[in-house]
């Protein structure tokens, strides 16, 4: 019998354990994420969203388990997921001494990125004018923020990495950012948003993971309910219970 | 690798030229060093003369831990160098930017340094293209090692205590040769007299260029 044809995973962890020292991070993450869908990442403080993140972004390798992104190791094309992935992280990784601008051209070229979209995305997040030649040292958290997201989408990669996006903006930015969300979805970009609020980006996401004490506990589908109140809690017995809409097929 | 080392380089001699921190602190903590062994040697004008190529190395190596400490500390604020990491630039092209940009700010020092160590030591140069070369291979040495190092400590907390404790050891190559070639060229001594401490520096420049294009990567994933 043929095999079935799957869409291909954008995320796909199994049984991840990442460490910190001694200290879990991850504790067996089993996830598949379809290249192309837009997955909310709820848990508590301290749950494991952003090691999870930073696991996807090739920052912190996995002590045991396995990790594909875009169909690649990032232990051995770690050069290669992160060209491929962006974060948008707690930090703003920017140099205060640069003016907004100079920061934003040189994230874009340092990542192989086309530097002709530099000013409209520096339009598009409100940083035009006499901001743009302003260092980034006198921006305010918000505005670094901005700078963040407009290195984001100045490189516009292929799987979105947002650690708390809503922290530290406005109401307008915050609109700006779920449009941004929406439009990168529509155009087949893989998203995973880590938020302990989920209220705020339900509506972006089409499928939610709940991480617990650096576990995936429970999922919900915030397509056909997306007020649902309760977890589905997931089965735990094994790497062959990956939860998600991709079967993977090894 | 190239290009990337462009872009780094650039930016990091961009935010030099913005916060101006080699020019307005470690110029002039190496001449305060410089006025500072005079003052412990005493005003006999030979016995400074005598001791300035030591003491002109000596200056330049404190300026070193301190011009690599400030390149390390301008990628570790606000999550700078995971910012680097997650943007896939190359490893080898981030040391070589980063050692370009330390060399350039260590040449400019090291002028500083010598024309206080000329006014201040009342030392003599008769061979100054010995002079020259021996800055020329010294400085590369030095940001080469010095990168590697402030990669290696920059992800530890006592990162400022613990650079000088790596680097100032293994330098010493450097302060040895450098001496060396000054003195010659300051006796008026034929280019063989410094010719054993130069191949000295060409290859301590070319061990530690390798070393550091190669372990600059796994260096910065682990520190």
């Amino acid at each position: 019998m043929a095999p079935v044809a799957l869409p291909p995973s954008a995320v796909s962890l199994r049984d991840a354990v990442a460490l910190s020292g001694r200290f879990p991070l991850l504790a067996g993450v089993d996830l598949e994420v379809a290249v192309g869908e837009t997955v909310l990442v709820e848990g508590p403080n301290g749950a494991g969203k952003t090691s999870l993140l930073r696991v996807c972004a090739g920052l912190v390798p996995l002590a045991s388990g396995y990790l594909a992104v875009l169909g690649l190791d990032p232990a051995r094309n770690r050069v290669g997921v992160r060209r491929r992935v962006g974060l948008l992280s707690h930090a703003s990784h920017l140099y205060d001494d640069l003016t907004v601008r100079e920061n934003v051209r040189f994230a874009v070229r340092a990542a192989g990125g086309d530097v002709d979209r530099i000013d409209p995305a520096l339009e598009r997040w409100g940083l035009v004018g006499r901001l743009a030649k302003t260092s980034a040292g006198k921006l305010s958290a918000g505005q670094r923020r901005r700078v963040a997201l407009a290195v984001l989408t100045a490189r516009w990669p292929e799987v979105w990495l947002l650690d708390e996006p809503h922290a530290g903006l406005d109401a307008s930015a915050r609109l700006l950012l779920d449009q941004a969300v929406r439009d990168a979805a529509s155009s087949g970009v893989t998203v995973l948003i880590a938020s302990h609020e989920s209220g705020p980006v339900e509506d972006l996401a089409g499928r939610a993971v709940t991480v617990t004490g650096g576990r995936v506990t429970g999922e919900r589908d915030l397509v056909s309910a997306p007020s649902a109140p309760n977890a589905t809690p997931v089965d735990r017995g094994g790497t062959d219970n990956v939860t998600g809409p991709v079967a993977h097929v090894a | 690798m190239w290009r990337d080392a462009a872009l780094v380089a650039g930016k990091d001699l961009r935010i030099e030229g913005r916060s101006r921190v080699a020019l307005s602190q470690v110029a002039p903590f190496g001449i305060v060093a410089l006025v500072l062994f005079a003052f412990a040697l005493g005003p006999d004008r030979q016995t400074m003369a005598k001791g300035a190529p030591g003491l002109f190395w000596v200056a330049v190596l404190f300026c070193t831990v301190l011009a690599i400490q400030r390149s390390v500390s301008v990628e570790s604020s606000d999550g700078a160098s995971d910012g680097l990491r997650l943007s896939g630039i190359d490893p080898a092209g981030l040391y070589l930017g980063k050692a370009v940009a330390v060399a350039a700010q260590l040449v400019v020092l090291e002028a500083l340094l010598g024309v206080g160590v000329v006014l201040l030591y009342g030392a003599h140069i008769e061979v100054p293209w010995m002079i020259v070369v021996s800055c020329v291979l010294g400085t590369i040495g030095l940001a080469a090692t010095g990168t590697l190092y402030g990669a290696l400590s920059s992800g530890l907390r006592v990162r400022e205590t613990l650079l000088p404790f790596l680097l100032l050891p293994i330098a010493a190559p450097v302060l040895l040769a450098g001496t060396r070639i000054w003195q010659a060229a300051m006796a008026g001594g034929t280019p063989s007299d410094g010719t054993q401490w130069l191949r000295l520096l060409v290859v301590f420049d070319a061990v530690y260029l390798a070393i550091g294009v190669v372990l600059f990567g796994p260096i910065q994933e682990t520190a």
